[in-house]
């Protein structure tokens, strides 16, 4: 009971107020902002040809609709709730009869696949080298750390750029875009998914990894010379016991909290990297979606990000109980 | 005036304690030496075709006429774009700029921050814990989305400054916690209590006994937040959004890859952006280490003792 009331409660709350505020910013942001996307899309619309009085105008209502600009702002924004709820994002521009839906629904798999992935794995192998180097400090732990200390403040895309050039221009083993062939779950389809996916994810993998590392070393070291285990060290338990039930499970906590914190920054290295290396997903659908004026696919993929980021960092939070009796039981 | 004192003391200690620190800062002075060669260039900022295009770094290039119209000869230390900009005097503009969108947002950003989470820490009750949820959900929302959705609507029309405003006013959220943090503890150090019991002035003590707590600090979090504001500067950029007509190490970038640098095989228009990134963001990582390492308890308590024998 205590556990719902000061520690689920809360939380759920907080992801609400996530939610609501984050889809009213978004909400706001094109009415506030001193360019008319109707004029702007009208203007590229009757740059090429000349069309009737008419057209325009009616053309100038369709949009009006579609962007759900009818109405006044408060009646705009119960019906941009109603149509959320209802699942709908409205059409693309930059690909006409297209629903945003379905566009985002391709790209999502993708995205789902490679953030998952490489977030757990980042996750674990961040904390276990981590600490490890906590538990042995020498002059390979030294170096590992250096490299580590140079890579995590760069930004992701200098890191996949940089991938980019090393490994499709000057040794050109990896393809410039992804490539997929096939059908889903056919061999050929696997193997090119692999050979395409592989330089993104190790991007991502190393950029993740390496603030675990930092967090984790700093985390054991701080560990190591506490009294619980300088006393379990007397007492003459075993090095892995100690490591993994005295060391690792404390800095796990603030590991999980931090991960909870971070998912916006992780998901927003995913986008650009997706975007540095042509990875059809919602990176790649995004940066298309920019270069084409697609309003309305790029306004689809910032909400989604928002309900998905606070709900994977709801969920993130939610299971912090399981690492963390103390929270169980209180 | 006490608090600009207290900063340069601080940096002094810092030099003397920290090896990460002299580092980061040897580099960042190389860094700042660049974007202030950009006022010596003799190219314009946004001026096309000055040069020859796509030539490699240490080549002579012809870069005008001189009064009886013989051409005049000079060698390029980068290289030129397929703009027709030399790439060194380039990317002088682009450190300068970047600086200056960084600059504007972290001192935005932290003016918001530091406010806040004074208010929050000193005032507590109702107050602290609505606008605490708020700043909690808040550290929640992913920024990046948010920043391409304006960027995307505004286009041409966000001027450099602009966007450094913009970026001022999404980072804020997480620093404001953490100063927060720091007055709830400095408001139960026994220090303040005697401060208060003694008739002093909240506001002197404020000024007086929790500055100088709070400017290290600061400066910790500046250097986050300047790291902050380039990676998303040059991650806008390359996304095309922005004013990318501007020099930031950013557009250089967009540019190099609008005109198919990597396909062309001129990576010399690429490195030096590339480089100019890294060594600025781990000049300031590097800073920032120092910076922690010093303020954490446990060393400062050995430093203490070295001093003390």
């Amino acid at each position: 009971m205590t556990l719902l009331q000061q520690f689920i409660l809360p939380r759920l709350l907080q992801w609400v107020i996530v939610i609501v505020v984050g889809i009213t910013i978004t909400f706001l942001i094109p009415r506030l902002s001193p360019v008319n996307p109707i004029q702007q899309a009208l203007a590229r619309l009757t740059q090429f040809q000349a069309l009737e009085p008419e057209a325009v105008l009616q053309l100038k209502e369709q949009l009006m609709a579609n962007y759900g600009l009818e109405g006044s702002i408060v009646e705009q924004y119960f019906r941009f709730w109603g149509n959320l709820l209802g699942g709908d994002l409205g059409p693309s521009f930059g690909a006409f009869p297209q629903r945003v839906n379905d566009m985002i629904g391709r790209a999502l798999p993708f995205t789902v696949a490679l953030l998952t992935f490489t977030t757990i794995m980042g996750w674990i192998i961040g904390i276990i080298v981590g600490t490890l180097a906590a538990y042995y400090p020498g002059r390979l732990t030294n170096l590992v750390a250096g490299v580590m200390i140079v890579v995590y403040p760069v930004p992701y895309f200098i890191i996949a750029f940089i991938f980019l050039m090393v490994f499709t221009y000057y040794i050109p083993f990896f393809p410039l875009i992804g490539v997929f062939r096939g059908e889903p779950f056919e061999a050929e389809f696997i193997a090119t998914y692999l050979h395409s996916t592989f330089l993104p994810a190790v991007t991502l993998l190393i950029t993740g990894l390496s603030f675990r590392f930092i967090m984790a070393r700093a985390l054991g070291t701080a560990e190591l010379s506490s009294d619980h285990v300088q006393y379990a060290t007397m007492a003459g338990l075993p090095d892995n016991r100690l490591m993994y039930s005295y060391v690792a499970r404390n800095t796990m906590l603030p590991q999980v909290t931090d991960l909870g914190l971070s998912m916006g920054a992780i998901f927003s290295g995913t986008l650009i990297t997706e975007a540095v290396f042509g990875y059809p997903g919602l990176g790649d659908l995004l940066l298309q979606a920019i270069y084409q004026a697609d309003y309305n696919v790029v306004m689809g993929i910032t909400l989604l990000s928002i309900v998905g980021i606070a709900t994977a960092s709801l969920i993130v939070d939610l299971s912090y109980p399981l690492v963390d009796p103390r929270v169980r039981y209180r | 005036m006490f608090g600009i004192v207290g900063l340069f003391t601080n940096i002094r200690d810092l030099m003397k304690f920290s090896g990460a620190f002299r580092w980061g800062f040897i580099v960042l002075v190389f860094v700042f030496l660049m974007a202030g060669l950009s006022w010596f260039s003799p190219y314009e900022e946004d001026h096309r075709r000055d040069t020859p295009r796509g030539k490699p770094p240490l080549t002579e290039i012809s870069i005008g006429r001189d009064d009886d119209g013989e051409r005049i000869y000079a060698r390029t230390l980068l290289g030129t774009t397929s703009q027709g900009q030399d790439v060194f005097w380039q990317l002088t503009f682009a450190v300068r700029n970047t600086f200056l969108i960084a600059g504007t947002a972290v001192f935005i950003g932290r003016s918001i921050a530091i406010l806040l989470g004074m208010l929050t820490g000193y005032m507590g009750g109702v107050f602290d814990r609505v606008l605490s949820t708020i700043i909690d959900s808040l550290i929640v929302l992913p920024r990046l989305p948010l920043l391409i959705l304006i960027a995307a609507i505004l286009r041409g029309d966000i001027t450099t400054l602009g966007l450094g405003v913009l970026l001022g006013i999404m980072d804020w959220a997480h620093p404001s916690k953490r100063y927060r943090a720091q007055v709830l503890s400095l408001r139960e150090r026994e220090f303040t209590h005697t401060a208060v019991f003694s008739g002093m002035n909240p506001v002197k003590v404020v000024v007086r006994e929790h500055m100088p707590f709070l400017v290290p600090f600061l400066l910790a979090d500046v250097v986050s937040g300047f790291l902050w504001a380039i990676g998303m500067e040059v991650t806008l950029a390359y996304l095309g959004l922005g004013q990318i007509s501007v020099p930031t190490i950013g557009s250089l970038l967009y540019w190099g890859n609008y005109y198919n640098a990597l396909l062309l095989n001129q990576t010399w228009v690429l490195i030096p952006a590339i480089a100019a990134a890294v060594f600025t963001v781990a000049g300031f990582y590097m800073l920032s280490q120092g910076i922690t390492h010093y303020l954490d308890p446990r060393t400062r308590l050995t430093r203490l003792g070295v001093s003390d024998s």
